[in-house]
């Protein structure tokens, strides 16, 4: 479908844009508290990990806003076609960004926790470098629902088996740490928590990415993505008779 | 966008139509009113026990095809069309088409209700004589069947020698539903059935339209195009006298294909 011309009744123009706005204001708002918490997690630095976890709550503020506004445009609009999958997509975008935000405010809480941790600096890189692909995959499906980019959204959606691979890896390297050192199992496990809430943020970008599709094309994506996480099935003992 | 309007319109996909039956099929239509043409090549089908909805903005076409569709065109002079119009494959288009026996299969019902001057009774009653030769007793079986059909009975049954003006607006359309269920008609074309009811009445004749397309084919006009989205499997836009797309009505408001159509139904500036 082609660029979307204006509708007759100007109001419902901009209470169209105030829904994307909010989405956009959201897409912000769960980048920045993915962002530090990441940085958080990374520095040990508890001060960053409060500021954090006290953000969170202005997404689910804003999740609200636009589920209301969401209901009340159908009640009044009865919208249809392109316009009711863009008050679907604000629904369904809004409640991934929400779970975005929930899992790095988690992330934040965990860099509390493991503040006292001594243990090298180096066990983080995995863990941040993990956590910088996710924000680049949070960060370029909020511009391809922007720009309304199905292609985009697919290249997201695509990408995020590199997430699952590098979960994946860090899963037996931390599984390696705390085997060659139980004092590494405290922070270890607190990583592994963080690396599995990155994982799922991946996920929640490839939900807004298929949201993004159906919005332009009306059409689901049809193409098989590998399920990328394996570690579910992964024996534990798997590293001890390779090592 | 271009502004040319598509004319390749696409049989709806198999999933829904190919097990159906064509009860109606309009091939290459075109229809004049003097010199001017109102429809041009007009490709559509009704499918068996199914409602197909017309939509678009006034003066696209779609009462004129409807129109078309039991040959009530034929009333005025200077009016006329070209083309194919197959009722279970025979062209009503077709010079020896006998009318009276066409329009008792294909009933129709206007946007304004129009009951004639007389009992509630002798309205059904009325047509239901021209065709048939019934016994009292046939004929009051008739008369309930058809009230019944149309969901009114319960509202009349004590008051049927009373005239059919008496009835608010919402029994009168009923009724004259009514009237055509009573011939027992294969098709029904409903013309902005709903447009001067309230909506209560409104509910109640989609209810009915739910109702009869177990026995009927059914196609409806309607300027409500939410009303088109409730009550029809199959939509159809028609824009200056062409159809620009037709589709199953899921699809039509949900990811219609064409722009215009897209422009339409969202109450966009096209």
């Amino acid at each position: 479908m082609e660029k979307q011309h204006e509708h007759i009744v100007r109001s419902y123009e901009e209470e169209l844009s105030l829904l994307n706005n909010k989405i956009a204001k959201m897409g912000g708002l769960a980048e920045q508290v993915l962002g530090q918490s990441i940085e958080a997690l990374e520095r040990r630095d508890p001060e960053l990990a409060a500021a954090t976890i006290n953000q969170d709550e202005a997404i689910d503020v804003l999740e609200r806003e636009i589920e209301e506004q969401a209901v009340v445009m159908i009640a009044r609009r009865q919208p249809m076609a392109y316009d009711l999958r863009q008050i679907m997509a604000a629904i369904r975008i809004s409640s991934d960004l929400e779970r975005i935000g929930d899992l790095g405010k988690n992330i934040a809480k965990r860099a509390v926790a493991v503040v006292s941790e001594q243990q090298p600096k180096q066990l983080m890189l995995g863990l941040k470098h993990m956590g910088e692909l996710a924000l680049g995959q949070v960060k370029e499906v909020l511009d391809a629902f922007i720009e309304r980019d199905a292609d985009r959204a697919l290249k997201v959606w695509y990408k995020d088996e590199e997430i699952d691979a590098m979960y994946n890896s860090l899963f037996r390297e931390l599984l390696t740490y705390m085997m060659e050192d139980p004092r590494n199992i405290g922070l270890c496990t607190h990583l592994l928590f963080g690396a599995k809430n990155i994982e799922r943020i991946g996920d929640h970008a490839t939900n807004i990415a298929e949201t993004v599709y159906y919005l332009v094309h009306g059409t689901a994506i049809t193409d098989q993505r590998p399920k990328g996480d394996t570690t579910s099935s992964t024996p534990v003992a798997l590293k001890r008779s390779a090592g | 966008m271009s502004l040319a309007i598509h004319t390749d319109v696409k049989e709806p996909a198999a999933t829904l139509s190919e097990k159906m039956e064509e009860k109606v099929s309009v091939r290459l239509l075109n229809f004049y009113y003097g010199a001017y043409r109102a429809l041009s090549d007009i490709n559509v089908s009704l499918y068996q026990n199914k409602v197909t909805a017309f939509i678009g903005p006034s003066g696209c076409g779609k009462s004129t095809l409807l129109r078309v569709l039991n040959r009530i065109y034929d009333l005025y002079p200077n009016q006329r069309a070209e083309g194919e119009v197959l009722l279970d494959g025979e062209n009503i288009l077709s010079p020896k088409q006998d009318l009276n026996m066409l329009r008792a299969k294909v009933g129709m019902v206007f946007q304004k209700p129009t009951p004639f001057p007389m009992t509630i009774y002798d309205n059904i009653a009325f047509g239901v004589r021209l065709y048939d030769h019934l016994a009292k007793a046939e004929l009051d079986a008739r008369v309930e069947d058809a009230l019944q059909r149309a969901a009114l009975w319960d509202e009349v049954k004590d008051k049927l020698d009373v005239s059919g003006l008496s009835l608010s607006g919402g029994q009168q359309q009923r009724l004259c539903i009514a009237r055509t269920v009573a011939i027992q008609p294969e098709v029904i074309l409903l013309d902005e059935p709903c447009s001067a009811l309230d909506p209560i009445s409104t509910a109640k004749i989609e209810e009915l339209i739910d109702v009869l397309k177990r026995d009927y084919t059914i196609a409806i006009v309607t300027h409500n195009m939410q009303q088109a989205a409730r009550t029809s499997d199959f939509t159809a836009f028609m824009y200056l006298g062409e159809l620009v797309e037709f589709d199953e009505t899921t699809r039509i408001f949900t990811n219609p294909k064409q722009q215009r159509t897209q422009d339409y139904i969202t109450g966009r500036f096209g």
